[in-house]
């Protein structure tokens, strides 16, 4: 078949720790302008999906093709620059520096020793990194030290580091863990609007939230697919309410 | 104009520091000490350039290596090749077997000058060797290291090892290398004594200036977006791999440049001290290059040389009157150090004396400190 038309096409992915299949030939093709949802269990395989996207775990078997590219043979910094943006699960951030510094420094250009060397703050810089700032709720706080923000701001800060790449495909590894209910509501909105020109990945345990976003939910179990479909259709999978929803 | 001040000087903190540092090596020093103890600052003043690099290094991009003294002794025997060639001359040397190579060759029966040694004829090519061959075998160290993601103790370890072995090939092959003795009466740098008084004073000054210049150079590097990765890079190394950067190139880069200053420093050690020996190269100079810095503070590039200065003043004060105890000193300090102001000498100046400093300037000055005065207008104010 071909894969042209989905933005990312994963077949038969294989993972395996010192024979622990911890993704066990696993397909998942995600659209264009999708929001997709990944739920299960802890230790389903969901974060390790992520990482062999991202290229910080080599896949043991199968292929990982976005927009046609094969991303198991290419370094990091490659599926980076190539349009695949990741959060980590725990907000990762430069924090001796400056929220403004941080989306500086994720800002794509100047990425060689010579061009950070040679980088400059231009205007056309100045106003992205704002216009970033200003979707991620923290125009206010752009001097201020990124180890200062709370949880979710620090949260909101990475997506930003992310969104500043502009990348065709965003992975989101809990993005609303540790945030309150406003917070949430917040994030809900930036991932509606920031999904609607890009593919995005969502791993989240907060049932609430993937309802809010969700175009499609995926459920892993044991590196498997157990279900997918809208999230109706997964809420009343019998397999799925068994291992994960409970009741 | 901005950019100059800012970038090169660091701003306000950083010209009043700088110009501080310039005024004792440049003016103080020299006034009050005779040559002798001016010499001896000049070689604790060499050691500053491998504190320096080390603020890069480890500072900055939080790379531990205990292996600069490798640099500072490629940097040393780079130039102490030069001068030994050009004081064995045949007439010099016409008592020898093979008259026209060095003394120690002579000794260990080498009869034709090896051939890795020709090049050193000449002052041009030593002078580009003190660069390259540090930045070249540090390309090779930290491409080897960091495209294969070795880190932290594991680079330490192996660049402490480097430093073990190469000390153990300076000494084994002694006939090429003049062993433990070291390359040793050397006279002229292209026909110009350097053991005169005056020389000794225009080398004092010529090391002083090269340090200034290499602090403005690695201010400058920080200052750039290249200076906020490596500290991004210390903190989270993966959110700037997973940014688009290929983390060790920058990693290969900072090892390298902190190669070419520590060799610099070699180099004008051997200048001014007049030889070059395996014991400035091995282990514990390394180690003691990291103690530099850290009593410094690692994260100040001027602290670094206040460190230098200070660390081995108290060194030759102290391993004169008791010898046996200096080692132990000099651990009790780097433990103390790391353990009570782990950001070193600087550290102290930020928090006791630099709200003084301040309130002192801003009244001089009469400007409010949230306006950054430009050099220029804060002298004009100081002339009214």
């Amino acid at each position: 078949m071909s894969n042209t038309d989905f933005v990312l096409a994963i077949e038969d992915l294989t993972v395996s720790f010192d024979g622990f299949k911890a993704v066990d030939g696993l397909n998942l093709y995600v659209d264009k302008n999708e929001l997709r949802v990944v739920i299960g269990p802890n230790g389903a395989g969901k974060t390790t999906v992520l990482d062999m996207i991202c290229g910080k775990t080599k896949a043991t078997s199968g292929s990982i093709k976005f927009k046609g590219m094969e991303l198991t043979k290419m370094a990091e910094h490659q599926i980076v620059r190539a349009g695949v943006g990741r959060k980590f699960q725990t907000p990762s951030i430069y924090e001796n520096l400056s929220v403004f510094e941080n989306l500086e420094i994720s800002f794509p250009r100047g990425r060689t020793v010579f061009g950070a060397l040679m980088f400059k703050r231009t205007d056309d810089v100045d106003q992205r990194i704002h216009e970033v700032a200003d979707m991620i709720y923290l125009s206010d706080l752009l001097d201020k030290e990124a180890g200062l923000l709370s949880h979710g701001q620090k949260q909101w800060l990475e997506i930003g580091m992310l969104l500043i790449q502009d990348p065709e495909l965003l992975m989101l590894d809990e993005p609303v863990a540790g945030m309150s209910v406003r917070e949430r509501e917040q994030t809900a909105d930036l991932l509606n609007r920031i999904c609607q020109d890009r593919s995005v990945i969502v791993i989240e345990h907060d049932m609430e939230f993937v309802k809010r976003i969700a175009h499609k939910v995926t459920v892993l179990h044991q590196g498997k697919i157990l279900s997918q479909g809208t999230m109706e259709q997964v809420q009343s999978d019998e397999r799925v309410i068994e291992v994960y929803l409970g009741h | 104009m901005n950019t100059l001040y800012d970038r090169w000087l660091g701003g306000r903190q950083g010209a009043i520091g700088l110009l501080l540092l310039a005024l004792l090596i440049f003016i103080i020093l020299p006034v009050f000490l005779d040559i002798y103890r001016l010499n001896n600052v000049g070689k604790y003043l060499t050691y500053a350039f491998a504190a320096v690099s080390l603020v890069m290094l480890w500072g900055h991009a939080g790379i531990l290596s205990l292996g600069q003294g490798i640099f500072f002794g490629v940097g040393g025997y780079c130039m102490a090749m030069y001068l030994k060639l050009e004081a064995s001359d045949p007439a010099s040397t016409a008592r020898q077997t093979t008259p026209g190579i060095p003394d120690f060759m002579d000794w260990n029966q080498i009869t034709q000058l090896p051939l890795f040694w020709e090049p050193f004829h000449s002052l041009p090519f030593t002078i580009l060797a003190i660069f390259v061959v540090p930045a070249v075998l540090a390309y090779i160290v930290g491409a080897a290291m960091f495209k294969r993601r070795v880190g932290g103790v594991y680079f330490a370890i192996i660049t402490q090892a480097i430093a073990a072995i190469l000390t153990i090939l300076v000494v084994g092959q002694q006939g090429y290398t003049g062993g433990i003795n070291g390359i040793t009466d050397l006279k002229t740098l292209h026909g110009w004594n350097i053991n005169t008084d005056s020389a000794k004073y225009i080398l004092y000054y010529i090391n002083g200036v090269l340090l200034v210049g290499v602090i403005l150079l690695c201010r400058y590097i920080l200052s750039s977006k290249l200076g906020r990765l490596l500290l991004a890079m210390r903190d989270k190394e993966d959110r700037v791999r997973f940014s688009g950067y290929d983390v060790s190139n920058f990693k290969i880069f900072v090892f390298s440049l902190s190669a070419i200053i520590s060799a610099i420093g070699g180099a004008m050690f051997t200048l001014q001290v007049g030889f070059m020996s395996p014991t400035f190269v091995g282990i514990v100079p390394s180690i003691e290059m990291v103690i530099l810095a850290a009593v410094g503070g690692r994260l100040s590039l001027i602290g670094a040389v206040y460190g230098a200065l200070l660390v081995n003043y108290g060194k030759s004060a102290f391993s004169e009157t008791f010898p046996a105890l200096w080692l132990f000193l000099m651990g009790g300090l780097f433990i103390g150090v790391v353990m009570f102001f782990p950001n070193g000498l600087a550290g102290l100046y930020q928090t006791y004396l630099k709200p003084s400093v301040d309130r002192f300037l801003d009244k001089f000055t009469r400007k409010s400190s949230a306006v950054k005065p430009a050099v220029l207008s804060e002298k004009k104010e100081v002339a009214e």
